[in-house]
């Protein structure tokens, strides 16, 4: 096993067991700490598909500012009941998540295999100029979409925040 | 192979020392200074065997002892593993970041070109910001872990604070890599040893001044320093995040803090003073505007631009040292607003500007 | 080197898991942060088809997935907050007003 694959399993498995930890947790803080954790492993994952850019902005706008502002609505509301674990709803979940990973498996086995890292790429994928050029000539009205988005979503957080009155 | 594994190693080790011992100093200089300017003497007390002549460094092992021998306390009904994970996130970006600071230029032994910084990434300022924002854990955590409703009230004061400056700080330093044209922190020190008009160094204090000046306060609100102090503010909330943290965990927080302050003073030496750069030092020596030169060897220089940036980054320290001891602290409200409807809107009318006037000193191309 | 279907495979197992959070979770903010889950799975999709492919539109897709990911998770907190206001509840069961 070469180092690049060891150091896939490692981060996969890790990855495996701080999702699961999200969604078994019954404290929420717990949950989004797992969570940032997650964020942070497939950042990494990111960086060993040469993906620089998108891995930093990943923890810089996932770990860093969305998660925070979960913590800061559970410790805002801070509600004070921990949810009951009802054996029954959670078994019959876990075992749709099985299926549904035996489904992938399944599919995943039907196609050919070949290497993540297979194509040809340049000095510099991944890269700050590379997202750019793509960013600012191939998806120009997209990008300016996403700000009108951006600027929907603040407007409407503020509006339904707010107390009436 | 293995040399350059023993490069990097020692890189990382120097500078991770260097931060750590100017975190302790700092520590000792704050008490000295806050003295200094209340006319008082000062952190004159630990001695050793009777002897307190050398204060600085008797403080500096009287304080780790004392803290370091204190019970630990953990709050009962608090949460275990979180309050203790709680100064490990707060300390941890703090150590990080300065990885992607260059502390000087390249450095020739043996034919072997040393590039004096401990990770050159292409993203580098981004990876800055990205590690600044993750240190908000430590504070959220560690507030909420005490159950506490002191320490709730600060973290939840010290995560809003934290975000809102984020956003400052992010788009101040947007002009500073507009005029230079990349994201690598060497490349933009690189290029402030230009020249303007043949004489003035090309630093970002000359060419970005608002961006300083907006920067430096988002800086001090990352820090949490007076006059932003609100997730502490004693005066109201008792010691805000960190009243249930005793002991190590508590000195964890304190140099994670010192760490922070030494972390901003290098980047806005970076960023605005030229880095590692000396005013018409190039690789072979001084190079006056005026026509003379003087030809140094290459150890001399690189001697000559690590101890320049050094002397800025304490200077910088100084400084906040100095605001933190001259300043009273901010209402809520004031912090909020100075963040969103001052430092905000100045730091978009700065990158329209700079982008102004770059299209125009291009020719509108 | 890695396959790409190993990365495929981690991805829908994290998808897998995002989707049995939002099946069985019974609290609204982790609702929201499992959906965070499954949009990440997607994204290392993406960002796995876009390295093997040697493709820049891959990440770019991630780039505006990030902000609608932000967009979302801005609203649904402030959704949330909105209703526990009224209600003094987290759990989607009790808001149950318009169920007959």
């Amino acid at each position: 096993m070469t180092a690049p694959v060891l150091l896939f399993f490692v981060l996969a498995a890790l990855s495996v067991v701080f999702s699961l930890a999200v969604v078994f947790q019954r404290n929420p803080v717990h949950s989004a700490m797992a969570l940032v954790v997650t964020l942070f492993l497939v950042a990494i994952l990111f960086l060993t598909l040469d993906a620089p850019m998108v891995g930093i902005l990943q923890i810089l706008v996932y770990a860093g500012a969305i998660m925070v502002l979960f913590l800061f609505v559970i410790m805002l509301l801070n509600p004070e009941a921990l949810e009951r674990r009802r054996a029954l709803w959670w078994g019959l979940g876990s075992i749709a998540g099985l299926l549904l990973v035996f489904e992938f498996a399944d599919f995943l086995s039907d196609i050919p295999r070949q290497a993540a890292q297979g194509a040809a790429v340049g000095e510099g994928f991944g890269g700050p100029e590379q997202l750019a050029q793509s960013l600012f000539h191939d998806f120009v009205l997209p990008f300016e979409v996403a700000s009108v988005l951006l600027l929907v979503a603040i407007v409407g957080a503020v509006v339904l925040a707010k107390r009436e009155g | 192979m293995i040399v350059e594994l023993g490069i990097i190693a020692a890189k990382a080790l120097l500078v991770l020392f260097m931060v750590l011992n100017l975190a302790g100093v700092m520590g000792w200089v704050e008490r000295k200074g806050s003295a200094l300017i209340q006319d008082r003497i000062g952190a004159n007390r630990a001695s050793v065997l009777g002897f307190a002549g050398l204060g600085l460094v008797n403080t500096l092992i009287a304080d780790p002892i004392k803290f370091l021998t204190k019970e630990d306390f953990i709050p009962p009904s608090g949460d275990r593993l979180l309050h203790t994970l709680a100064p490990c996130l707060a300390l941890f970006p703090a150590l990080v970041t300065f990885a992607v600071i260059p502390f000087g230029d390249v450095l020739v032994v043996g034919g072997r070109e040393i590039n004096l910084q401990v990770a050159n990434i292409n993203v580098g300022i981004l990876y800055i910001f990205a590690m600044a924002s993750l240190s908000v854990y430590g504070i959220v955590i560690g507030a909420w872990a005490s159950n506490n409703k002191f320490s709730l009230l600060g973290g939840v004061r010290g995560a809003a604070q934290m975000i809102s400056y984020e956003i400052a700080m992010g788009l101040s330093v947007m002009g500073i890599l507009m005029v230079y044209g990349t994201l690598e922190l060497q490349q933009i020190v690189r290029s402030q040893g230009q020249l303007l008009w043949g004489w003035l160094p090309a630093w970002g204090v000359f060419l970005q001044p608002v961006a300083l000046l907006l920067f430096s306060a988002a800086a001090v609100a990352e820090t949490k320093r007076i006059p932003f102090d609100l997730p502490e503010g004693e005066s109201e909330i008792v010691a805000g995040f960190h009243t249930e943290y005793s002991g190590g965990k508590f000195l964890m927080f304190f140099t994670g803090e010192f760490a922070e302050m030494v972390t901003s003073a290098g980047l806005i030496a970076t960023l605005y003073f030229g880095g590692w750069q000396v005013p018409y030092l190039l690789r072979d020596g001084f190079h006056f505007p005026w026509g003379g030169t003087w030809l140094l060897p290459q150890l001399a220089v690189v001697l000559l631009q690590v101890g320049a940036f050094t002397l800025k980054v304490v200077f910088f320290c100084w400084l906040f040292v100095l605001l933190r001891w001259t300043l009273p602290r901010f209402r809520y409200d004031q912090v909020m607003r100075l963040g969103w409807k001052m430092l905000l809107p100045l730091a978009l009318l700065n990158v329209m500007v700079t982008g102004v006037v770059i299209v125009a000193l291009q020719g509108g191309r | 080197m890695v396959p790409l279907d190993y990365y495929l495979f981690l991805s829908g197992v994290l998808f897998a898991i995002g989707v049995v959070g939002v099946v069985i979770r019974r609290n609204l903010i982790v609702i929201l942060m499992s959906i965070e889950l499954m949009l990440n799975a997607v994204n290392l999709t993406f960002i796995a088809f876009a390295r093997s492919l040697g493709s820049m539109e891959g990440q770019v897709i991630v780039f505006f997935v990030m902000t609608v990911a932000a967009a979302e998770a801005v609203i649904g907190l402030a959704i949330i907050i909105s209703i526990f206001r009224h209600r003094q509840t987290l759990d989607p069961q009790e808001m149950q007003l318009l169920r007959w």
